[in-house]
């Protein structure tokens, strides 16, 4: 789960890290009254994305005048980051901080090392920048500390990070203290990430996370009830979010075939052979080893609510969850839903034969595939010839 | 012979009485798998489908000297069952558990490396010998007894590959399904090395996908040690970075875990790769007649 950089700097706040003082502003008056009171500000759009310096959605305001400006071109603005994709972001909230005067920028972050089973903070004296992007360019400006999950942060590792950050000092007790802060948050919280990029060194000496990134363990939020409210589901894909309700596993993607399989790994093989036949999935769908009629046809408005979509393939192996169950789900939602483009199916397994007839037997125009190739080269046919048809 | 488990592997059920746990051991029963106990807290002292059912795994251990166990609790009790199947001294846990908590499992892969205990999984389909002993999720019947191992991090694209098989009469020794976390107990060179020892094994099946660097390591180990023939497919070539596909595990990020650059370093090891999920098959048998080994490999 991502939450937004103001909320970000509260939780960092409450575990004792240096983060600057900040109003968050949903109108273009709130804006100008937290101004007011800062004087030179900067303001920051709220949306979970990445890179939003470089597409205009930090701005430095030099009075109350000029916050007020710049707040009623940001909010209700479309941001597009690197990372948001060509339709951007629509801005709802500012965060609206005094500005500082900034001598040194750094990265730093705590994350999960996954092969060696334990967390790991990152840090480099290259701030600013994507951590990713030094990392291919300067390999050896970053340093990798890993910290144990049972046991937490230890000073020791602390001394590790400032060394090649060039922190002494009260900074390098600041920073110490800093990452103390950030892997008890990370370790209480069930974080995925804790970042803080940059960190700044202030011409007054000061440290302070002037951003500040965390994300969670979607599987540990059940232990985590009061994180629940931090969740903006307006800042979700509107469908992944839907998908979520029906315990589906779900990613929009930008093609044109809309794809349904039982099992995260086929999903995804399904996906790569669309593609090797020249085709482009519209999404990513698991419907998990025991999907339900209910589960079926909530994918099926899924896939029928993206207009992209212009033939569907239904991809199923069954094991434990047999055929003729799909095939009925298919049925259901074929007839109730009215579907009128082109549907695919391939079907293989426990009761294979059963589910077979059961398609046979409907009367509804479903394509029947002998295999998975077979039915990715008909899905591929049938979403280029609707395409080109207009429809 | 095989892998891991075989006739002789005689397994506890965590989670028994629940409906997963029930469902699956009835599955297995039927299969010829020896069950010998169940635990359920609260519940020792019942029986469920002919099998005793025990408060705590060491209690089942003592009472059935069983060697093996498989889990099939809801993903915030799972590590918990976990550690008490290794403080019990169990050889094998298989947990079939999906959505633990990653730092739960960082927990619990640091302990396991004290012990003796051998974890598959969690979120995996589980491990089969076909005719022998079946523990986990997989569908008995698409099996059939024979020399090649399959080691995948997909519980249907394992159903896939076994089927591609079979339908070529080629058997399988051991199928081992190791989940498709981001943290797991046995990675693929753990069975890479497994099947390499083993005098049953011909040949092996290994289906990757994006996300951590199994496969890079795999391919590493097959380069330097393996003498039989490897054939794999990659899935999520298609898949965008940054965005989880399903799996935990199925993640690319900065660059790194690509489906390409698996496919590479495999291609570099000499291990025949399927672009495709539907030639599998075809890659096995291409390997396999490259070493003159198909024949011995055919079942019937």
């Amino acid at each position: 789960m991502k939450i937004h950089e103001y909320q970000a700097k509260e939780l960092l706040g409450a575990y004792g890290a240096p983060v600057p003082p900040g109003e968050v502003a949903a109108t273009v008056e709130q804006a100008a009254a937290a101004a007011e009171k800062y004087g030179r500000c900067v303001l920051k759009a709220q949306v979970h994305s990445g890179g939003r310096g470089k597409a205009g959605g930090v701005k430095l305001a030099e009075n109350a005048d000029e916050a007020r400006a710049i707040a009623g071109e940001m909010l209700g603005m479309r941001l597009k980051t690197n990372q948001t994709g060509p339709e951007g972001k629509l801005v709802r909230k500012l965060l609206v901080t005094p500005a500082v005067e900034v001598k040194k920028e750094f990265y730093l972050s705590v994350t999960g090392d996954h092969e060696n089973a334990c967390l790991v903070i990152i840090a480099s004296a290259d701030g600013g920048t994507e951590i990713e992007e030094t990392a291919r360019t300067h390999p050896e400006r970053i340093a990798r500390v890993p910290v144990s999950a049972v046991e937490g942060f230890k000073r020791y590792e602390g001394l590790q990070v400032s060394g090649v950050l060039g922190l002494t000092g009260e900074n390098e007790k600041e920073l110490i203290s800093l990452l103390d802060s950030m892997t008890r948050l990370y370790r209480e919280k069930d974080c995925s990430l804790v970042e803080i990029n940059p960190l700044v060194l202030t011409v007054d000496g000061q440290l302070i996370c002037l951003d500040a990134k965390v994300t969670f363990d979607d599987n540990a939020l059940f232990r985590h009830p009061d994180l629940k409210e931090l969740r903006d589901t307006d800042e979700e894909d509107p469908r992944e979010y839907r998908a979520s309700q029906y315990d589906l596993n779900f990613v929009s993607l930008s093609g044109s075939i809309g794809c349904l399989v039982n099992g995260a790994g086929l999903a995804m093989a399904t996906m790569d052979i669309i593609q090797h036949f020249g085709g482009e999935p519209a999404n990513f769908l698991d419907v998990g080893g025991s999907a339900s009629k209910e589960k079926v046809q909530a994918a099926f408005e899924l896939l029928l609510s993206d207009e992209n979509v212009r033939a569907i393939f239904v991809n199923i192996f069954g094991g434990i969850m047999k055929c003729d169950v799909i095939a009925e789900g298919v049925v259901a939602a074929a007839r109730e839903m009215g579907i009128s483009i082109p549907l695919i199916v391939r079907l293989e397994g426990t009761n294979v034969e059963l589910g077979k007839q059961i398609l046979a037997a409907s009367n509804l125009k479903i394509i029947a595939a002998e295999n998975m190739a077979d039915g990715a080269r008909k899905a591929v046919e049938a979403a280029a010839w609707t395409g080109g048809d207009g429809a | 012979m095989s892998i891991w488990v075989d006739g002789n592997t005689r397994v506890i059920v965590q989670g028994i009485t629940g409906k997963q746990g029930a469902f699956h051991t009835e599955q297995m029963l039927s299969y010829g798998t020896k069950i010998a106990a169940g635990v359920t807290p609260g519940k020792g002292g019942q029986t469920l489908l002919g099998v005793p059912v025990f408060q705590t795994v060491a209690e089942a251990k003592k009472a059935t000297e069983a060697n093996a166990s498989v889990i099939y609790v809801p993903p915030r009790f799972a590590a918990d069952a976990i550690l008490e199947a290794a403080d019990a001294g169990i050889e094998l846990v298989v947990c079939i558990t999906e959505g633990i908590p990653i730092l739960d499992m960082e927990r619990v892969k640091r302990y396991l490396a004290g012990t003796n205990t051998r974890l598959i999984g969690p979120n995996c389909p589980g491990i089969i010998t076909p005719g022998e002993c079946k523990i986990g999720i997989m569908p008995g019947y698409i099996h059939r007894k024979g020399h090649v191992g399959i080691i995948s991090r997909s519980g249907t694209l394992t159903y896939e590959a076994v089927k591609q098989l079979s339908d070529r009469g080629i058997g399988q020794s051991t199928v081992v399904g190791i989940g498709g976390d981001p943290i797991r107990g046995t990675g693929f060179v753990d069975a890479l090395e497994a099947f390499e020892a083993d005098a049953d094994t011909y040949a092996v099946v290994m289906n990757g996908e994006i996300g951590g660097s199994g496969e890079e390591e795999a391919a590493e180990y097959i380069k330097r040690k393996m003498t039989k023939p490897v054939a794999a497919f990659i899935g999520g070539q298609s898949a965008p970075a940054g965005k989880r596909m399903g799996h935990a595990g199925a993640i690319i990020s900065g660059g790194k875990g690509t489906a390409a650059g698996k496919i590479e370093a495999l291609r570099a090891a000499g291990v025949e790769v399927a672009l495709t999920p539907d030639r599998i098959g075809d890659a096995l048998v291409k390997s396999l007649s490259e070493r003159g080994l198909l024949e011995k490999c055919r079942t019937n």
